[in-house]
């Protein structure tokens, strides 16, 4: 008995070492936010920890841990609208600051002004998103799930998933014409 | 979904995006990631700059509430000693009034009264005269 929880926590700990970067920069991307990041992040596996034992692997660990991750930002967000000053106290960072944020493969300094611009301007996009567009388009494009993993992260059919991807991509092609 | 079937999908999703937005879409994820990167081995040392921001927020909010409270209170404080003493002095005001009216109601009927003696003992009868001469006489005898 001894032995098979200590078998568990080792295999947790191979879990949470794993997907620990991944959980929290999705948190990150998802709120703009480091500290709430860091704390969602550690709630996440807190609670994860706690129903390890539950966990039958029927998905991915990654998929699981998603999961919990997303409902905790949906509770986060709930709670915070009944704040009086949620405005006042928000910690995000804003969208040129989240954009200074660019890999040194543009060449030129007028390029790199360019990806900044387009990389400000996708910011703007997903801003603008529904809570599970954002989510699904995150999933998607910075953290490069598949659809079906999506899916199960979400909750959602594979045909939800792809309708969603397909208005948040909309949306980003907008804000990008409207500055060409 | 079968390995198939995704490859298929991801096929067909490229597809649908220009090579622009998928050069915008790549950038966005490095950006992501360097951001992430950076934030996640950050050293942790007491509070960090955002957390000490908070915390500055927190005492500005709270401050803001102090005054606020305070100013209200004060102001209804005041608001009620005005009112005292704007009571105060109408009371004085009016007993002063009162006192004045109860002066001038007495020396009215004072000099009513003396009117009326001045009156009463000029209306002596002159017929009667004689005949308290004679009475005067007679008490002298």
């Amino acid at each position: 008995m001894a032995n098979a929880q200590e078998i568990a926590a080792e295999e947790f700990s191979t879990v949470v070492t794993t997907h620990r970067p991944q959980i929290f920069r999705f948190l990150l991307s998802s709120t703009r936010d480091v500290d709430l990041a860091e704390t969602l992040t550690q709630e996440c596996f807190l609670k994860a920890h706690r129903n390890w034992a539950s966990f039958r692997g029927e998905s991915t660990a990654m998929t699981w841990l998603m999961r919990i991750a997303i409902n905790l930002q949906k509770d986060h967000w709930r709670n915070r609208r009944m704040q009086f000053w949620r405005h006042t106290q928000t910690n995000s960072v804003d969208l040129d600051e989240a954009s200074d944020w660019l890999p040194s493969g543009e060449s030129s300094a007028e390029q790199k002004l360019l990806a900044h611009e387009r990389v400000g301007q996708v910011w703007k996009a997903v801003e603008g998103l529904s809570e599970r567009q954002r989510t699904v388009f995150l999933l998607r494009y910075v953290e490069e799930l598949e659809l079906s993993e999506i899916a199960g992260a979400t909750g959602l059919n594979e045909g939800t998933v792809k309708a969603h991807l397909s208005r948040a991509l909309a949306r980003v092609r907008k804000e990008l014409g409207g500055s060409r | 979904m079968s390995f198939k079937g995704e490859f298929e999908d991801r096929q067909a999703e490229n597809d649908a995006l220009d090579s622009e937005l998928q050069q915008v879409l790549a950038n966005f994820r490095s950006s992501v990631h360097s951001w992430s990167e950076a934030a996640y081995i950050r050293p942790r040392t007491g509070l960090a700059a955002s957390g000490r921001r908070r915390v500055w927020r927190l005492a500005v909010g709270w401050a803001l509430g102090c005054a606020l409270v305070a100013g209200g209170v004060s102001g209804g404080l005041y608001e009620r000693h005005q009112r005292q003493e704007t009571a105060r002095i109408a009371a004085v005001h009016e007993a002063e009034r009162q006192r004045q009216l109860a002066a001038d109601r007495a020396r009215e009927e004072e000099e009513l009264l003396a009117k009326v003696d001045s009156d009463v003992s000029r209306q002596v009868p002159s017929a009667m005269e004689p005949l308290a001469q004679l009475m005067a006489e007679d008490e002298t005898r």
